[in-house]
């Protein structure tokens, strides 16, 4: 299986983790394990950067684990560019999860100012990731501002109801120069493996993860399946036909 | 404005449709996956309490998609027990001649150093009304004197005008708690004689000038106790669904307080409650279910007015946040227990104690969840 390069750098893993929702850090820690992810976002918001002993970091310190900071919680691109430089100082990383949401019900991404910060972050040299409608048009714009990769969503985040944008995250995954990453939604294995066969370089799973009875083996399922659905991505899966191809009734006559 | 709509309303006429909900309307709205506000009328109805169970899985499931398996901590800083109106159900009222104190600005430094060390970051700022000590100047000093302190700061005190809502909010205010206490017009009055809050339609238009001042968060909520308390949650639920439409960027809880017995200096019984208007655990438990039946992103919270047993097992059931530790009374954390509580709290039991509680039941406590970077 290849491995994922994100501006220029190599991931094994093409799952990664929300660190939100869980019971408890123990549990999250157990499920960054199982899951073989390389890569975990961590919202701004949660870290104390006043202790050294914030639970949340604390439990992530893992060689093989890569923090992604976030910005849940900005409203517009002026509070997401001033999370993002501290989150850049506070946790030595030019990586960022970049989320902005003036809606605090559904958490719906705004396009307009996403793309406003992704234009600010890029020239202060940030690896962004910009969490986003699946909005084909967007993508497009975000790859001229600057953009390392892009997470469209699968469905309203929390809502486990799978690839309900699909249709869009095709069409997506067809035009990008940049890595897909197939961000919230996703309710089960199944919908990350569909995730990865229809070709998205890697997906983010959270809740899903999280509120299950038993997190650590869940992210097992998740990892098996994301492998998966890229192995049979890579092997060039067939096709779904609609049709029995017996005969060639409407062309035949050509052949006598 | 929310008066607008609310003016369209009849009291006795949504009090009568709610107790007319029969168990078949029940069954309906337990099958459906939006709610509509005859909905909630339909979960807060006597009809729906044989369903309970069924309410409390449902709740569950929803509240831990949307919030996971966490609880919000938060807890009261007293300011100020001065008060220039007259509650009938309040400590502070003004014609309750009990000692009355405003902390200054070192005494504030004290509680809120050692509510620090109990582990929080989100506090909520309470004070009486009145306007010559705990006016805007005072509140403006005080969000200025702890914002480097805190990651959220929220304030439950008089229902202020719009500009000094945006003043505030540039000084860091990031929540604002107003309780309606009663949607009941003339029960208001009974239980407000006296003061600027008095004023019914003052305090119904502040989540309008919150909305407008683009405040974070506001809190709704009624006094349980006051009148009829599935009415109220309807009026409450209106009022939330109307400024959800009109503020979509703001964030809403609510709180639905039950009134506890108050220290009055008219004799040693504390104030009996009308057991008319009471409201049973059951139907607590069915109204926080209700809430988040109605509301899969609405906050709720449940404060220290709730007995040990009852808090413990409605994690779980809906709530998303909680206080411990805390203490009704100006200056209650650094100094010996006063008589210049607000209400005698049920819960007694510490901030470590409580996240050990939840913990067991499988809950992360959360302390932080918000940033000053972002008000």
């Amino acid at each position: 299986m290849k491995n994922l390069i994100i501006a220029g750098q190599e991931f094994k893993s093409r799952l990664f983790l929300g660190t939100g929702k869980f019971g408890s850090p123990d549990l999250m820690s157990k499920a960054v394990l199982a899951s073989s992810t390389n890569m975990v976002t961590v919202a701004l918001k949660r870290i104390d950067f006043h202790t050294d002993t914030d639970s949340l970091i604390s439990h992530l310190q893992f060689p093989e684990v890569q923090l992604l900071p976030n910005t849940s919680g900005a409203r517009n691109a002026k509070e997401a560019i001033f999370a993002a430089q501290l989150a850049r100082e506070a946790l030595e990383t030019d990586w960022l999860k970049l989320e902005i949401h003036p809606d605090p019900r559904y958490l719906m991404p705004d396009a307009i100012e996403t793309l406003k910060a992704t234009e600010e972050l890029a020239k202060l040299g940030f690896i962004i990731l910009p969490y986003i409608h699946a909005d084909p048009v967007l993508c497009k714009q975000l790859e001229n501002a600057g953009t390392s990769a892009v997470m469209p969503l699968g469905a309203p985040i929390g809502t486990n109801k799978g690839l309900r944008t699909i249709d869009f995250l095709e069409i997506i995954i067809e035009q990008s120069n940049v890595p897909v990453v197939v961000d919230a939604g996703l309710g089960a294995p199944s919908d990350a493996a569909k995730a990865m066969e229809i070709g998205a370089d890697a997906i983010l799973v959270n809740t899903a993860i999280a509120i299950s009875d038993d997190p650590q083996n869940m992210a097992l399922a998740f990892k098996l399946a994301t492998e998966a659905g890229r192995l049979a991505f890579e092997s060039k899966l067939a096709g779904v036909r609609h049709f029995a191809e017996a005969s060639s009734p409407l062309t035949s006559f050509l052949n006598t | 404005m929310f008066k607008e709509i609310f003016e369209n309303y009849h009291w006795d006429q949504e009090k009568a449709s709610i107790l007319n909900k029969t168990a078949s309307d029940v069954e309906r709205v337990l099958s459906k996956d939006k709610l509509n506000l005859d909905d909630f009328k339909t979960l807060i109805s006597p009809a729906a309490l044989p369903f309970l169970e069924r309410m409390a899985k449902k709740s569950q499931l929803q509240t831990q998609k949307r919030f996971g398996k966490t609880i919000q901590m938060y807890i009261p800083l007293y300011l100020s027990n001065e008060c220039q109106n007259i509650c009938t159900y309040c400590a502070f009222s003004l014609d309750n001649k009990i000692k009355r104190k405003t902390l200054s600005p070192a005494e504030i430094l004290h509680e809120a150093s050692i509510i620090k060390s109990m582990g929080y970051d989100h506090i909520l700022l309470v004070t009486g009304e009145a306007n010559q000590t705990v006016g805007v100047p005072y509140l403006r000093s005080t969000l200025r004197l702890l914002k480097p302190f805190f990651a959220s700061i929220s304030m439950e005190v008089q229902p202020l005008d719009e500009a000094d809502y945006s003043e505030l909010i540039r000084e860091g205010l990031n929540t604002v708690l107003v309780y309606q206490e009663t949607y009941h017009r003339e029960r208001y009055k009974v239980h407000h004689p006296k003061g600027k809050k008095s004023n019914f339609d003052y305090r119904l238009d502040t989540p309008d000038r919150l909305g407008r001042a683009e405040i974070h968060k506001i809190g709704l909520g009624t006094l349980i106790g006051l009148e009829d308390w599935r009415t109220d949650c309807f009026f409450t639920a209106l009022h939330l669904q109307y400024l959800e439409r009109t503020y979509w960027k703001t964030k809403y809880s609510v709180s639905f307080p039950r009134l506890r017995p108050i220290q009055t200096h008219h004799e040693d019984q504390p104030t009996a409650i009308s057991s008319v208007e009471y409201m049973s655990d059951k139907e607590l438990v069915q109204l926080i279910c209700a809430w988040r039946l109605f509301n899969e992103n609405l906050e709720i919270s449940i404060s220290t007015r709730e007995e040990p047993a009852f808090r413990d097992n409605v994690i779980g059931l809906g709530i998303t946040s909680l206080s411990a530790g805390s203490k009704t009374n100006p200056g209650g954390y650094s100094s010996a227990p006063g008589s210049l509580e607000q209400f005698e709290i049920s819960d007694e039991r510490s901030a470590n104690e409580i996240s050990q509680v939840i913990r067991q039941r499988g809950y992360e406590p959360v302390w932080k969840d918000w940033d000053k970077s972002y008000s």
